[in-house]
């Protein structure tokens, strides 16, 4: 068992000098008929074996790299430098544990500095934490921020949250008795959500762009929101649409969380994902998850420590913010490494190729007899409605290799008038012969 | 007055119409180095032992109970401005708040000093 | 006041001399200085190459973003230069033992991470149809296999995203299950030892219950009779950790199983010390109603400094009807995604499930790393490294008990626990103590947890350690308890010297927080 060093001998030697005759000595506080239960699962192997046998599964999956690729609503396909992940498989990083003995976690400590930096830069906050699990439960935890600071109980959620946040959202927010509002999804991009904020409300939450990929104003909705006494609360899900879009900071939101994916992080299908989480500084007290901050040693020399830790759990236990233990470590490492080598200068010009791609899949699909382009805004994601079941369109489309994108009959299964749509996305990673496959497998779908 | 004690070290003393309270020394020294306080706002009411404040060191967080009911006459901004006062001089500069007292006879079931030392003599 | 101190704070000591002499740079020969990615003016540069854009007319909507960002960008040498800097002041598993108790540091397998990044499994998008992902939903409902099997439950939730979201996973099914029975507004009370860790009471809170204590017998483990006195019809669960936080198994368990459901409550059992027993005794034999499993502690994946984690979380038939969606069923060898809960109820295994944990199906990425150790390890290997860690940890207890104080007798499972006894009068906390370690290439042991120990130090070897291994840190630790005894109190408390940092002052972090780069103060040392 190439896991394990100790030999026989060694277990032996080590027996005699604890005093046991023999292992299960040291089990006998388990109750002896529930000790060494028949198990059935097979026996230890080797690594060809294991490989063998994981290849085979994995060989049994379409990448998103094979062919035509426009699936996106809440998870994206880009590059990412080979750079990154030489960085975290690096021991030091890979193996290394919560930085608590910030003497020996420098190297940690700080990256998550320059993460925290790099997120507060790109939402237009004035602080970030050190990562969430991923955007939809940093989503959550929001909400639950925003009921600590406002000590209001109802919380609104915008029709244009992806389906999936809002439901996250609605389950934590439900056990604590709040009172969830979720507006119903305008695909047209016309959302009145500020009608529903009253003087109950503990905050508004709005995705940008949202989940059909119209681009919003905030500024609006966040006066909306502060003259009720409510907290704008600003998604994102697509971190390179920060790289074209005026900041969620800059247009007056509170808090802003998104799923940080995109740079650094591959598909995964669903995860490990990075949650982004920034506030202005006079939340930070309320704030969930841990903090790196700037200090000095015994020297006088600059390093960083995990701080302002009494809002956590392991101090904090039954008054925490939040029972968050781990964060997304070497995730939020893979983040702070591309967006390093990317820069402002890089992020802007991705973000721009992004934006390229999805007007020239826009205006290659629009002229397909049956298909309506939704959005009149769009960052790289746009809506396309079309005269039959999406799902069953996706599908079909898939046998022929095109993955076309998010079905609407799969994400609001409640609401049939999104039965048709389609959440189209495309990235750097698009190419014109995927758009002509898109168009050409659709086109005669729809024939 | 002389000065009274809780059994959760804070201490309390009649000055006039109101009550000033803080936390002990032996509170100081027991919680470190005290990096951030909150005072609750002046005009709100509590009731006896009711959580008012918190002090925080960077390694412990506690709870500061009303150990009077009463109203909150005034804060002390001074010890959220430079929390490091509260180990300086916790049982005089480093008061927390004022309190009105709706009932005064709750003082006289609190701890004189050498009730309080005993408590701390048990914790030891 | 409420006292609630847990530990110290390490505030630098500014009478120390510095022991060493200073270079000239600032640096240590391999443990270089590196600046912030912020601090090397490089705000026009970039390190990737992307092609030119066309310059077709934007459909911004006028929000496109007009003010600066403020992001550095590094060329690829400088960049890899800056992280392997970094790196570089970073103690890992991999350069030694790491003894932290409760966090279970064991070696992380590189064929793991080898399998995690087959395109199969790494370029996946969760929204893929599910024809099309027949191999990512057949790794899900392998590895559910292989928890249920080896706990003993017949359930298993997958989405949880690290220990602490299943907790909340294993306990928002209670509250389901609670309402269920139309007793949500009774059951409101859930009881934790005061030893738990921190997320058990959080997470109960975040349920909507409010926390009691259940109090321990002088064994360290919890006393069975004063638990029963405060269970009654008010109490929804309790949340017991097995192994305890005290590396001891609840002997009692199938007592304290059988009185929590006699009450009407349920039994959440903490598996963060799973793997002192997977493939000796399942759970399930044992009266539990949820637990889960951190995949990073049991399971061999990477903990990266601080996550990402894995949380699924085991379920009885009791709970299992109200598990998270989505989940994995197979039917006639096809795979299906019950993603909605119309879904749930019609299939009927998770028939009342209490809705959504996470955008999508839990954390892929750990999954096939868990899967790939356990078939490399099989039953046979996992049982094995169960015994190991245990013998290990008992190995280390009793070489230490010869300068060390035990905080109880007789045999622990698989970590070793020890109090601030033996430092009485020397002058030498237990801090001083674990900074001390740090000088010796060792990362120190939990400290100061669980919090019913005084100046607890908690030691985990796991099984990754070998003999030779152990005999070293048993003779180091040995030696600095000697030394500590014959008082030589300042040098415990001038340690680390060696580390890339001395001791830092975390009191000044906290009470001006600086979290993230100001360009005004960098502004400032130019000028």
């Amino acid at each position: 068992m190439r896991y394990l060093p100790l030999s026989e001998q060694d277990r032996q030697k080590m027996l005699t000098v604890v005093g046991a005759a023999q292992i299960d000595d040291l089990f006998a506080d388990v109750p002896s008929d529930a000790l060494d239960p028949e198990i059935d699962l097979p026996l230890h192997a080797g690594e060809l074996e294991v490989e063998r046998s994981l290849g085979s599964m994995a060989a049994r999956n379409r990448t998103a790299g094979e062919g035509a690729f426009f699936l996106g609503a809440g998870a994206y396909k880009h590059h990412v430098p080979a750079t990154v992940d030489h960085i975290i498989q690096r021991s030091e990083f890979l193996t290394s544990y919560t930085p608590y003995q910030p003497e020996i976690a420098q190297g940690t400590l700080q990256y998550l500095f320059e993460f925290q930096s790099q997120v507060a830069a790109l939402t237009g906050m004035e602080v970030a934490n050190a990562s969430m699990y991923d955007g939809s439960t940093a989503c959550a935890e929001a909400a639950l921020m925003a009921r600590r600071i406002t000590k209001k109980t109802r919380v609104v959620l915008s029709g244009g949250l992806h389906p999936h946040y809002a439901a996250v959202t609605r389950t934590n927010s439900e056990l604590v008795g709040d009172d969830v509002v979720i507006a119903d999804p305008d695909i047209a991009g016309d959302e009145d959500i500020i009608a529903l904020i009253d003087d109950e409300t503990s905050c508004v939450v709005v995705q940008n762009p949202d989940v059909f990929g119209h681009i919003r104003d905030l500024q609006p909705i966040a006066d909306a929101a502060h003259e009720k006494g409510a907290l704008l609360v600003a998604v994102f899900t697509e971190a390179v649409s920060l790289g074209a879009i005026k900041s969620p900071g800059a247009m007056g939101a509170d808090i802003v969380v998104g799923e940080g994916q995109s740079i650094g992080n591959a598909l995964n299908f669903g995860g490990p994902y990075v949650g982004l989480f920034a506030t202005r500084i006079k939340y930070l007290r309320q704030a969930p998850g841990r903090l790196c901050g700037e200090t000095v040693d015994a020297d006088g020399r600059r390093g960083f420590v995990l701080t302002l830790s009494t809002r956590e759990q392991h101090i904090r236990r039954d008054k925490a913010t939040s029972n968050i233990c781990t964060n997304s470590g070497l995730c939020a490492l893979a983040f702070t490494v591309h967006m390093t080598l990317l820069g402002e200068v890089g992020l802007r010009r991705m973000a721009t190729l992004n934006h390229e791609k999805a007007l020239k899949t826009a205006r290659a699909l629009k002229v397909i007899p049956g298909v309506e382009v939704l959005n009149k805004t769009f960052f790289n994601e746009f809506t396309i409605r079309i005269p039959k079941n999406s799902q069953t369109v996706i599908d079909a489309l898939a046998d022929e290799g095109v993955i076309a994108g998010a079905p609407g009959a799969r994400l609001w299964p409640d609401h049939p008038a999104l039965e048709n749509i389609i959440i189209v996305a495309a990235t750097e990673c698009t190419t014109d012969a995927d758009i002509n496959a898109l168009t050409s497998a659709l086109t005669e779908e729809l024939n | 007055m002389s000065t009274k004690y809780t059994k959760d070290h804070e201490w309390v003393r009649l000055e006039g119409e109101a009550v000033t309270v803080g936390i002990t020394k032996h509170a100081a020294e027991q919680l470190g180095d005290v990096v951030f306080v909150e005072l609750p706002e002046v005009g709100k009411s509590f009731r006896q032992n009711q959580d008012m404040a918190v002090v925080e060191s960077v390694k412990a967080a506690s709870d500061v109970y009303a150990p009077i009911a009463g109203e909150i006459l005034e804060v002390n901004a001074a010890i959220v401005d430079e929390p490091a006062t509260v180990n300086a001089e916790p049982e005089n500069a480093a008061w927390f708040v004022k309190i009105k007292p709706s009932d005064l006879s709750q003082l006289d079931g609190l701890l004189d000093e050498a009730a309080y030392a005993q408590v701390v003599a048990g914790e030891q | 006041m409420a006292m609630n101190a847990q530990g110290r704070p390490s505030a630098a000591n500014e009478n120390i001399s510095t022991p060493m002499v200073e270079t000239f740079t600032g640096n240590r020969a391999l443990v270089i200085e590196e600046s912030l990615i912020f601090e090397k003016e490089a705000f026009a540069q970039t390190g990737v190459d992307l092609p030119e854009p066309e310059g077709l007319e934007d459909a911004l909507g006028g929000l496109e973003r007009a003010e600066p960002i403020g992001l550095p960008g590094l060329s690829e040498p400088e960049t890899m230069r800056h992280f392997v800097r970094l790196s570089q002041k970073n103690y890992a598993i991999d350069m030694g033992p790491f003894p932290l108790g409760s966090c279970t540091m064991k070696h992380n397998p590189r064929l793991n991470e080898k399998m995690a990044r087959l395109p199969g499994f790494s370029d996946v998008h969760p929204l893929q149809p599910t024809s099309t992902v027949q191999g990512a939903l057949q790794v899900v409902h392998a590895l559910a296999h292989w928890l249920k099997e080896m706990t003993g439950m017949p359930a298993v939730a997958m989405s949880p995203k690290a220990g602490a979201h299943g907790e909340l996973c294993g306990m928002m099914s209670v509250r389901a299950a609670i309402e269920a029975r139309g007793e949500s507004e009774t059951r409101r009370r859930v009881l934790a030892p005061e030893s738990a860790h921190g997320t058990n009471p959080a997470t109960a809170v975040q349920c909507g219950f409010t926390v009691d204590h259940i109090p321990a017998d002088e064994t360290g483990r919890v006393d069975l009779a004063a638990l029963k006195e405060k269970l009654g019809p008010d109490v929804a669960a309790i949340m017991v950790t097995n192994p305890n936080t005290c590396g001891l198994f609840e002997r009692d368990i199938r007592a304290i199983a059988d009185a929590v459901h006699e009450a009407g409550g349920y039994f959440y059992c903490d598996g963060a010390n799973f793997n002192a027993i997977a493939c000796k005794a399942r759970p399930g034999d044992l009266g539990v109603d949820a637990m889960h499993i951190n995949l990073h502690k049991t399971f061999s994946t990477p903990h990266g400094g601080g996550g990402p984690g894995s949380g699924p979380t085991v379920l009885s038939a009791a709970l299992s009807p109200y598990a998270p969606v989505p989940y994995v069923v197979e039917r006639d060898g096809a795979y299906e995604l019950v993603e909605r809960l119309d879904q749930a109820a019609a299939d009927g295994t998770h028939a009342d499930s209490f809705g959504r944990m996470t955008a999508f199906h839990g954390q892929m990425g750990m999954f096939v790393r868990a899967l790939s150790y356990m078939m490399s390890h099989g039953r046979d290997g996992v049982k094995q490294a169960a015994e190991d860690a245990v013998l290990n940890a008992n190995y280390v207890q009793t070489r230490l008990r010869a300068e060390m104080t035990s905080t109880f007798d007789g045999y622990c499972m698989h970590e070793a626990l020890f109090d601030d006894r033996f430092l009485k009068d020397t002058g030498v906390e237990t801090i001083d103590f674990a900074k001390a370690m740090i000088d010796e290439g060792y990362h120190p042991m939990t400290m100061y947890f669980p919090l019913v120990v005084k100046g607890a130090m908690l030691i985990e070897p796991t099984e990754s350690e070998s003999k030779e291994e152990l005999d070293r840190f048993c003779d180091a630790l040995l030696s600095l308890a000697r030394r500590a005894k014959s008082g030589d109190a300042s040098a415990f408390k001038a340690s680390p010297v060696h580390a890339p940092r001395r001791r830092l002052d975390e009191t000044g972090a906290a009470r001006k927080p600086v979290l993230r780069w100001r360009p005004e103060l960098t502004r400032a040392a130019a000028e």
